[in-house]
């Protein structure tokens, strides 16, 4: 019998505030410990929140993106449990009111055969601001527990989903879309070393068709590769826990990447006895359509419509605009190498997702460390289009223009790595070809046309390579066909 | 809505309150005080009329995204316990 599995995701990203959600302290990362814990983020008696402007903005930013309904009054809510990390004995979220609504958000899944993908429409719940807690550190204290206070405060975007997923290669092309989306948007720089993005993924599964499951929370999962793999696990370890007559009980569950395994936490009864109520120390927050407005100005072209646009306008495969989107910084270089070279959009993706895209990871570096300027590549992919280099020559100009730089024209002047289309010259050539090789001319004139590779070889390097291929071809298979 | 001495336990116990046999009474009766003046107000019609969340019918004013805090560990970490290479030392805590 078949199994379904359903899972949603609540993701935590941090949003790229210079000052904290409540404070006017730093959310700079590696700072030393609690030097970036102010007053307000130690819960010193007297002082007061003071929300933050930024990342309201923010949130805003990313409701517009999602297509959702930005609240025009929402609250914050004390969230109350006793944890060292949190000093004040609550952590200040949102709770029936947050400060956006229902969204969606569109993916494309890859599928078994490579290059492959389905689009699936997964509906987002909502949104809501809240402020991180410090950080345990249980490690070296004789039995005592380290407590960093850094990172209290530093606003949060809790974005929850529907479980519309139904494996974990969806969860995962989701979460990526969603990490795609924030950094696009500039809301969140997408870290997940450093833990500005942590996914926490509920997994229940049932027979297709019958109600939901119950549903174990896998929380803080900081690679799509353990969100894929904590799922799975997850699952299996579900269905095989029904099959065997057993049931699953609600609970969290941690996931051990050294061993790839779920493991329950073992929580008291009353864990989740938050006692949610408005937090009287903060006002109702107040968006008007303006502010609404003046934000949606500030917002890029998204990632799906440029998806689209690349499709339908440029003629580029579903797959070849997803790549070409998986960052607004690729994008930007696509499209600025397009301008170079208008007519061939194709050509540019190639070498994007090609040659540019392997070289920078052989370098481990991203689009934006490339050392070939847009402009740089343009130009180069501007002589093979105009049958100026072959393919063979511009991966030598490639090459050049990776280590040393330089104009790509330049380049192929001083290199000589210009094609020949002189058809006397190489017509001259392929007659020598022709008379020093009889025996394999009379062989492929008998039939075997798998000689006519040899022949290639050698008028490409009679030309030093040089030679057009496509005309090369056309004349040799015309004066071999004697 | 009626209140068991048992509910009194449990909310003292999510608060971290410890609490003796005679102080729960207390905060019993005082507490189901409370709740006969929450039913009371609850008889009040209040059909079309949105909730508040707040006293005060009006917003929050906001803070421009600004660093203005400056280091002060020293002074904050004068009065903690025990603390040691800048962190505050606590009882061990692991789930």
């Amino acid at each position: 019998m078949q199994w379904e599995i359903v899972i949603g995701l609540e993701v935590h990203t941090q949003l790229s505030t210079s000052s904290k959600i409540f404070s006017g302290a730093s959310t700079a990362f590696g700072a030393e410990p609690n030097t970036q814990a102010c007053a307000v983020d130690l819960a010193l008696p007297g002082v007061l929140p003071v929300l933050n402007r930024g990342a309201v903005e923010r949130a805003i930013k990313f409701g517009l993106a999602v297509g959702a309904h930005i609240a025009p009054r929402s609250v914050f809510s004390r969230k109350n449990y006793f944890y060292p990390d949190l000093p004040k004995g609550y952590q200040i979220s949102q709770f029936d009111l947050p400060i956006v609504g229902q969204g969606s958000l569109t993916i494309q899944v890859p599928t078994a055969n490579a290059g492959q993908t389905y689009k699936k429409v997964v509906r987002l719940t909502r949104a809501h601001l809240e402020e991180d807690a410090g950080k345990s550190l249980h490690e070296d204290f004789h039995g005592m527990t380290g407590i960093d206070l850094n990172r209290a405060g530093t606003p949060l975007l809790e974005i929850v989903s529907e479980p519309d997923m139904r494996s974990a290669a969806e969860a995962v092309a989701y979460a990526k879309m969603l990490h795609t989306l924030v950094r696009w948007i500039g809301i969140c720089d997408g870290n997940m070393q450093e833990g500005s993005f942590r996914c926490d993924a509920n997994v229940s599964v049932r027979r297709p068709g019958a109600e939901l499951g119950t549903r174990r929370e896998i929380k803080n999962l900081n690679s799509f590769r353990f969100l894929q793999q904590a799922i799975e696990y997850e699952a299996q370890w579900q269905i095989d826990t029904l099959e065997n007559g057993g049931t699953i009980q609600q609970a969290t569950v941690l996931f051990n990447s050294d061993i790839g395994e779920t493991r329950a936490m073992r929580s008291k009864e009353d864990a989740h006895d938050y006692r949610y109520f408005p937090d009287p120390d903060l006002l109702p927050l107040a968006i008007d359509n303006e502010w609404i407005e003046q934000v949606r100005g500030t917002l890029p072209e998204l990632p799906l419509s440029k998806q689209a646009r690349y499709v339908a306008d440029l003629g580029l495969s579903v797959y070849d605009a997803d790549t070409l989107t998986s960052s607004r910084e690729m994008a930007d270089f696509f499209e600025a190498t397009l301008n170079e070279v208008p007519k061939e959009a194709k050509l540019c993706a190639n070498w994007l997702m090609g040659d540019v895209s392997a070289s920078l990871n052989r370098e481990d570096r991203d689009i934006t460390q490339c050392p070939i300027s847009p402009g740089q590549l343009g130009g180069m992919l501007k002589r093979i289009a105009d049958g100026t280099i072959s393919n063979a020559a511009a991966k030598e100009v490639f090459k050049i223009l990776w280590s040393d730089g330089g104009n790509p024209d330049t380049i192929i002047e001083t290199k000589g790595l210009k094609q020949m289309s002189d058809v006397g010259a190489m017509e001259a050539m392929v007659d020598e070809i022709i008379a020093a090789n009889p025996a394999q001319v009379a062989e492929y004139r008998s039939g075997k046309e798998k000689v006519f590779g040899f022949f290639v070889g050698l008028a490409m390097k009679a030309s030093k390579g040089k030679a057009n291929p496509a005309q090369m071809n056309e004349i040799l298979k015309r004066k071999l066909a004697g | 809505m009626s209140l068991s001495i048992n509910d009194v336990y449990k909310v003292a116990r999510l608060a971290r309150l410890g609490m003796t046999e005679q102080e729960a009474q207390t905060a019993h009766t005082q507490l189901l005080n409370i709740f006969s003046l929450i039913a009371e107000m609850q008889a009040v019609d209040t059909n079309g009329i949105a909730p508040m969340s707040h006293a005060q019918d009006i917003s929050q004013r906001l803070r421009e995204d600004v660093v203005t805090e400056h280091n002060q560990r020293e002074l904050f970490q004068a009065a903690a316990p025990q603390i040691k290479k800048g962190l505050y030392l606590v009882p061990q805590v692991i789930e």
